[in-house]
């Protein structure tokens, strides 16, 4: 890699102070960031750490009841610690990527990279979690805009994520068989104001609320609810994975059998 | 009782101490005084014409120290091919020059053409960015067969159709099977992939090249199969230093799998920059460079047809094979393709007709050659697939139509119709063996079980046979090879009576330093722990020609064999003057030499010390001293097979195949060590699987490689094979070496792929999938789910 200098700020106000560098950039769990320097696809002036600073990391329970992740927390954490009040949270942080993945990743490198077939994006947008930055609340609705693309500005900070407890929730991921990322992965959250259906890995834009099924699953959540509705091909992911109607058809597959784990 | 030691016994690998300690000692790991790095520029288009390579900027960076080019080795020679193949009408194949750095053309993704070198590897690194290349794309040839239809695209520039050769094997035979095709009461036919895939060893490819001003002398460390073969090549082939004064070792090597066997121009380029510099000069590849310019495996397309009787009888198999060579010829990529796959074309069979065509082909690919199996997985692939196929057409018993075509044991030796000598086997035994341990009458049961939740089952069957042990020199000299295939060892009783092992097999990760010390220690009578095996260091070991196609124990052990048994003839000669008695009448069991009849003896460890203290020895007829080299020339091939049954589940939902049951009964001849072959049938059959489901190197229409690293190339996991269910017990021992024994290193990735495929197919059809009759490897989630679609 390139050669760039290293910061390990103690408090978001210093990491603002720091990413306020040309060309500077955040560093949180390094699970992207550090293989593309690697391979020479990037070169900061200086990589700001995040994981140093000890209000970005854990989990915990807001006043309204919100499981609260810090934006520094990795995967294997939350994976046991939001177990007991999250447990579909904590399922799906704990079956990303592999254990070295999961003791390094953070929640708030995957949201800020979005990448189109993380897990993480499904289970924020499925659960309407709230992203809250140095400067501002999110809405999940409002975070994601397309491949590796968020509403984040340069130098914003994700320091926590908010989870609204869903009555019922499941995430059912199908693998792509080299990478293990999700070639498509649905979480489903039944709430008291209906249920929501986020889809990861399988479309060209990255992950999507699928509002048919959210609107049959409402009325009716059961997997038998979506057996009339499909997603169409155009617009998913053709790859030598799988074809757009390929991944059309696992969105389905995965909808139901989420909710029938949920 | 087992037994704990000696040939037979499950002794544990001596060699996974250190392996599973971190103590190995790797080409990578070694730090040499004043070593400099070396990085390689490869091309990132599939085919490009060089106009000019701008190395000044390069060159004047920190750090650097050399810069060089293809233009730097337009001089030396190319590296060579092995094996010459003539084409059906009598002309030989095209070879053309495979350079050290590419010189001309670019002529696939990762073919390199620039290497700089400099004091850290970062600093070279970031200089051959600086590297500034004029390289005007021509358009790639990826696909085969418009490969050879198009004379005006040519990845050799002499060679117009692209086409390395046209073989049939055997030519005489191809009138009599047209005829008995033409004929024939049913005939079925299949077009299928062989897939194309990626060796990756987990030890990516490394070198280090040294040269001492003071004696001239070099010495190239690097990551081989068969040092002695790679310093032939450089030495006579490619850089002209003579053989006495280059020394290539060969230290721990992570896994080989065939891509080991090659020389390949790295070596070369390391090995005349370390004379230029006067300094060490090291490379270790990136995983990236592994996926991109290590030799590649199989991908052959096939179109074969079996013609039978109505009864499932068999009468004549046809098989017209197009082999993708890549941008080069591979030292063996020329005879992997034709007699290491045509000449087992009628499997364990007494089919009457057998042709075979096979047309190799020029692409702008990397290099492909041998993988594990090498050509003998290609046969078994199209045979039992197209049996399987053909069981379906007719309705028959897929285990009662092998059973009618299988040789019996009354029938060895047996001469096939594309020209080999099975000297034994039984095959009916392995396939009874096969179906008690798969339950095979259980099947349906379990077929219920997997429908209750959801899943389709299926059962898949194979019976391999291979033809390993590769040798004899005079045959495969007859068949256009250019090296003898025979191997050597030495064997040392030191003074002190332990023993010094010197083998021309090289070891990387298959346990030779157990099983051959087993084999030392059992015919020697002295315990293991006093055997050394000292293998991968031309300096120190006889010229042997390498491990590879399961050819260590069967070749190589019988040279030990040999070895040995000069040891003793020798012993008996020091005994018979120091006991007083006749040589004919000294006997040596169990460590001892002693006089027949009488309780006078003398152990082996005072028989090497009086060969070393010749005190009291007979001088004057015999030498001191106790070494003896033998070369060991085999009279045939060794031909292991066996039977493997696969059962599957398939998630028709999401096109997900888990292999939930795999049966492997083998016939390896005489068994060393069950517990080392149980361990080579495992890693054989996990590739086996991993060919079958998950492993697919796809290159686009522009030649680029789209499954380049493990984001998209799928290598098997634990979780992805089950428990394998493995038997050697039916054992009909080689006939013709001194072990008996055939070998078993590939058995596993040339038997299991159809299998699995088989057991696909069967779990689809009885799912109510009738119209799937065939899915190419690998078969993935989502070729099944499209399959079952239609």
């Amino acid at each position: 890699m390139y050669a760039f200098d290293f910061e390990k700020p103690k408090t978001v106000a210093e990491a603002v102070e720091a990413l306020s560098r040309e060309d500077a950039m955040a560093l949180g769990g390094g699970q992207t960031l550090i293989p593309s320097l690697k391979q020479h696809l990037a070169a900061p002036s200086a990589l700001v750490s995040l994981t140093g600073i000890a209000e970005m990391r854990g989990v915990c329970t807001g006043t309204d009841g919100a499981l609260c992740v810090g934006g520094a927390t990795p995967h294997a954490v939350v994976a046991t610690e939001a177990a007991a009040k999250y447990p579909a949270l904590a399922a799906l942080a704990g079956n990303i990527g592999d254990p070295a993945v999961r003791n390094r990743g953070t929640i708030g490198g995957s949201l800020a990279n979005n990448d189109p077939a993380a897990d993480y994006p499904a289970a924020v947008l499925g659960s309407g979690a709230t992203i809250v930055t140095n400067t501002r609340s999110i809405a999940a609705d409002d975070f994601f805009e397309g491949l590796f693309t968020t509403a984040l500005e340069p130098g914003e900070i994700i320091v926590e994520v908010r989870f609204p407890i869903p009555q019922r929730a499941a995430y059912a991921k199908f693998q792509q068989p080299a990478s293990r990322f999700a070639l498509t992965g649905v979480f489903v959250a039944k709430t008291a104001n209906g249920v929501r259906v986020a889809v990861t890995g399988a479309s060209e834009n990255g992950v999507f609320r699928w509002s048919e099924a959210e609107a049959a699953l409402s009325a009716d959540f059961s997997a038998e609810a979506i057996e009339g509705v499909s997603v169409p091909a155009e617009g998913m992911v053709g790859d030598l994975h799988g074809t757009p109607a390929y991944r059309a058809n696992l969105v389905k597959v995965m909808t139901q059998r989420a909710v029938r784990a949920a | 009782m087992p037994k704990d030691h000696g040939i037979g016994a499950s002794v544990k690998r001596r060699e996974d101490v250190r392996f599973l300690m971190g103590l190995g000692n790797y080409t990578d790991d070694m730090a040499i005084a004043g070593q400099a790095h070396a990085v390689f520029v490869r091309s990132q288009v599939a085919h490009g014409r060089i106009n000019k390579i701008d190395t000044a900027d390069a060159a004047a960076m920190p750090g650097v120290l050399a810069v060089l080019t293809g233009e730097d080795f337009k001089d030396v020679g190319g590296n060579p091919t092995g094996w010459l193949i003539n084409s059906r009408d009598g002309t030989p194949m095209r070879e053309p020059k495979r350079p050290a750095l590419a010189h001309g053309k670019v002529r696939h993704v990762g073919d390199a053409y620039a290497v700089v070198i400099a004091e850290t590897y970062a600093q070279a690194k970031e200089a051959a960015e600086a590297i500034v290349a004029d390289i005007e794309e021509l358009p790639a040839i990826v696909d085969m067969a418009a490969a050879v239809a198009d004379p005006s695209n040519r990845v050799h520039e002499e060679i117009p159709d692209n086409l390395c050769y046209d073989w049939g094997w055997i030519e005489d035979n191809r009138a009599a099977v047209d005829e008995a095709i033409k004929n024939a009461p049913h005939v079925t036919t299949l077009e299928l992939v062989n897939n194309r895939l990626v060796p990756n060893a987990m030890e990516p490819r490394a070198s280090i090249g040294e040269y001492f001003p003071g004696t001239g002398d070099y010495k190239l460390t690097t990551t081989s199969q068969n040092p002695h073969l790679t310093r032939l090549l450089i030495a006579a082939f490619v850089l002209g230093i003579p053989e006495n004064k280059l020394t290539v070792v060969a230290p721990d090597v992570g896994g080989g799998f065939g891509s080991k066997i090659y020389h390949y121009g790295e070596e070369a380029v390391v090995l005349t920059a370390a004379k230029k510099l006067g300094r060490a000069v090291r490379w270790t590849a990136e995983r990236s460079e592994s996926f991109l310019s290590d030799a590649h495996g199989r991908d052959h397309v096939t179109r074969i047809e079996l013609a039978c009787e109505k009864d499932g009888t068999f009468i004549a198999f046809r098989t017209e094979t197009m082999a993708n060579v890549g941008a080069y010829l591979s030292n063996f990529a020329t005879v992997t393709p034709t007699f290491l796959h045509g000449t087992l074309m009628a499997g364990p069979y007494k089919v009457p007709n057998v042709y075979v065509n096979v047309k190799t082909v020029f692409t702008n690919t990397a290099p492909v050659d041998a993988y594990r199996g090498a050509g003998r997985p290609e046969a078994t692939y199209s045979l039992e697939r197209v049996i399987d196929k053909m069981c379906r057409e007719l309705g028959l018993d897929p285990f009662e139509v092998r059973r009618k075509n299988f040789i019996t044991t009354d029938m060895f030796p047996y001469t096939t119709p594309v020209g080999l000598a099975y000297d034994t086997g039984d095959y009916h035994a392995t396939l009874d063996k096969a179906m008690a341990m798969a339950d095979v009458a259980g099947f349906e049961a379990r077929r219920a079980a997997s429908a209750a939740k959801g899943k389709l089952r299926g059962m898949g069957l194979s019976t391999w046979i291979e033809a390993c042990g590769i040798a004899p020199s005079h045959l495969v000299g007859i068949l256009g090879s250019r090296v003898g295939l025979y191997d050597a060892a030495t064997v040392r009783v030191n003074a002190t009576g332990n023993i010094s092992v010197m083998t021309g097999a090289h070891s990387h990760g298959q346990g030779h330093e157990t099983v051959f010390a087993q084999i030392v220690a059992d015919k020697l009578g002295v315990p293991e722990a006093s055997v050394e095996i000292v293998h991968g260091d031309t300096s120190k070991i006889p010229f042997g020609m390498g491990s590879y196609g399961s050819r260590s124990l069967a070749v190589c052990g019988s040279a030990v064999t040999r070895a040995i048994d000069k040891i003793v003839a020798k012993g008996k000669k020091i005994a018979a003057h120091m006991l007083e008695a006749a040589e004919e009448d000294i006997a040596f069991e169990n460590g001892s030499f002693t006089v027949a009849g009488t309780d006078k003896a003398k152990t082996f460890g005072e028989i090497a010390f009086s060969a070393y203290v010749p005190h009291n020895y007979p001088l004057e007829t015999l030498e001191p001293g106790l070494e003896e080299t033998a070369f060991y020339d085999p009279a045939n091939f060794t031909y292991p097979a066996g039977a493997y049954i696969c059962e599957v589940e398939v998630d028709a939902d999401t096109g997900k195949v888990d292999v939930v049951a795999f049966h492997c009964a083998d016939d390896f001849g005489n068994i060393m060590n069950p517990m080392v072959v149980e361990g080579q049938v495992h890693g054989g059959v996990g590739q086996g699987i991993g060919q079958a489901l998950c492993e697919n190197t796809v290159y686009d229409e522009n030649g680029q490689l789209l499954s380049g690293s493990y984001m998209d190339y799928a290598m098997p996991r634990a979780d992805d094979v089950p428990f394998y269910n493995v038997d050697y017990s039916c054992q009909t021992p080689c006939t013709h070496n001194p072990l008996g024994a055939k070998g078993c290193g590939e058995a596993g990735a040339i038997g299991s792929p159809p299998a699995v495929v088989n057991a696909v197919i069967d779990a689809l059809q009885r799912g109510g999938h009738s119209h799937v009759t065939h899915i190419d490897m690998p078969v993935s989630p989502a070729r099944v789910w499209a399959a079952i679609q239609g």
